[in-house]
């Protein structure tokens, strides 16, 4: 087990798309447990993607089931070559990322999303989520794309005001 | 004291303001740090912070050459602070209501009172002349929890303002 060296901007290896997995053997699910490690070992991050520890394969995890505050979730998730396959609403939120220090910004996702993906033995998963962890799994499945949430920020001064429309308070965003 | 200036300029807006102040900066071999444009009322405003000059007198002859043919009044401050003094808000504050003396006195006046911060505040008059409009969205940081917040707020949907606290929950992935 170790920790892994976080890349970030400006490394244009955070830029690359990454490759699908196809040899799912005790060296990925090895390195998967480095990833974790990673995870855990720095600031409280609910993901974090390959790429981003500079190994160009499409493996994310995501684990929104520590939050102080809790939220929907299926709790840790190792998820490899990540597919989302259906898309459902929009919503604003706040993200922040390993690979971008000192920046948050308001990001537009997927309010539900479906994926298929595979487990680190090569078992294929179906998932459908919503909020806070479809919204951790989108910013991660951007990393094997080459993109990150600094690509995707919208202004601070937009505001999707749906007051009145959604429940009062606009919760979710 | 820090090298950093707070150069704010004034004016009437027009296309290219930006591009010519920065570029006389840049002239003179002065950096930006954070800044911020906004128009208000039609008139263009802009805060930069610059650094890199030997004294307030130096960043605003460095502007004058462009502000006074672009008809800008321009000021100059030595400042504290610096860069990567980010905080990350965690509560959104959104108000609305007829267009009345003392709104913003009033919210605010309430959430000071409550331990709230104050990061980024914005507010506009819409609607229409006869009926105008205050709307406000505020981002900030509060220790307190939201419902205390909600209830220092509370009192003011009876005086006809409609004021909505929800958390911002921000996402590191």
């Amino acid at each position: 087990m170790a920790v892994l060296e976080i890349l970030a901007i400006p490394d244009e290896r955070l830029k690359q798309e990454s490759r699908p997995v196809t040899v799912f053997d005790d060296e990925l699910r090895a390195f998967i447990a480095d990833l974790e490690e990673t995870r855990q070992a720095g600031p409280a991050a609910v993901g974090i993607a390959a790429p981003q520890v500079d190994r160009l394969q499409r493996i994310v995890i995501v684990d929104c089931s520590t939050l102080r505050k809790p939220v929907p979730n299926h709790g840790h998730l190792i998820l490899v070559n990540p597919e989302i396959t259906e898309w459902d609403g929009y919503e604003m939120g706040r993200e922040g990322c390993l690979s971008v220090p000192d920046y948050t910004g308001n990001v537009i996702r997927a309010t539900r999303i479906t994926l298929r993906a595979q487990d680190p033995h090569g078992n294929p998963l179906e998932l459908a989520m919503e909020g806070f962890e479809a919204r951790a799994v989108q910013h991660e499945i951007d990393h094997l794309d080459g993109l990150l949430f600094i690509d995707r920020v919208v202004s601070r001064r937009t505001d999707l005001f749906r007051r009145k429309v959604y429940q009062k308070g606009g919760a979710p965003s | 004291m820090t090298d950093w200036y707070m150069l704010t300029l004034i004016g009437e807006d027009r296309a290219g303001i930006v591009a010519a102040v920065t570029r006389a900066l840049y002239a003179r071999a002065m950096n930006l740090g954070e800044t911020s444009m906004m128009r208000l009322g039609g008139n263009f405003t802009i805060m930069m912070m610059v650094s890199g000059a030997p004294s307030a007198a130096a960043v605003a002859d460095a502007v004058r050459p462009v502000a006074e043919p672009l008809g800008l009044r321009a000021h100059v401050d030595a400042i504290g602070g610096g860069l990567h003094r980010h905080v990350v808000p965690n509560v959104r504050v959104r108000v609305s209501g007829a267009d009345r003396a003392g709104i913003v006195a009033q919210v605010t006046g309430a959430l000071a009172q409550a331990g709230f911060n104050i990061l980024d505040l914005a507010s506009d008059v819409a609607g229409t002349e006869r009926q105008p409009v205050y709307i406000m969205h505020i981002e900030g940081y509060s220790d307190v929890p939201l419902e205390q917040l909600q209830a220092a707020v509370a009192p003011l949907a009876g005086e006809g303002v409609d004021v909505q606290v929800s958390a911002i929950d921000t996402l590191y992935g």
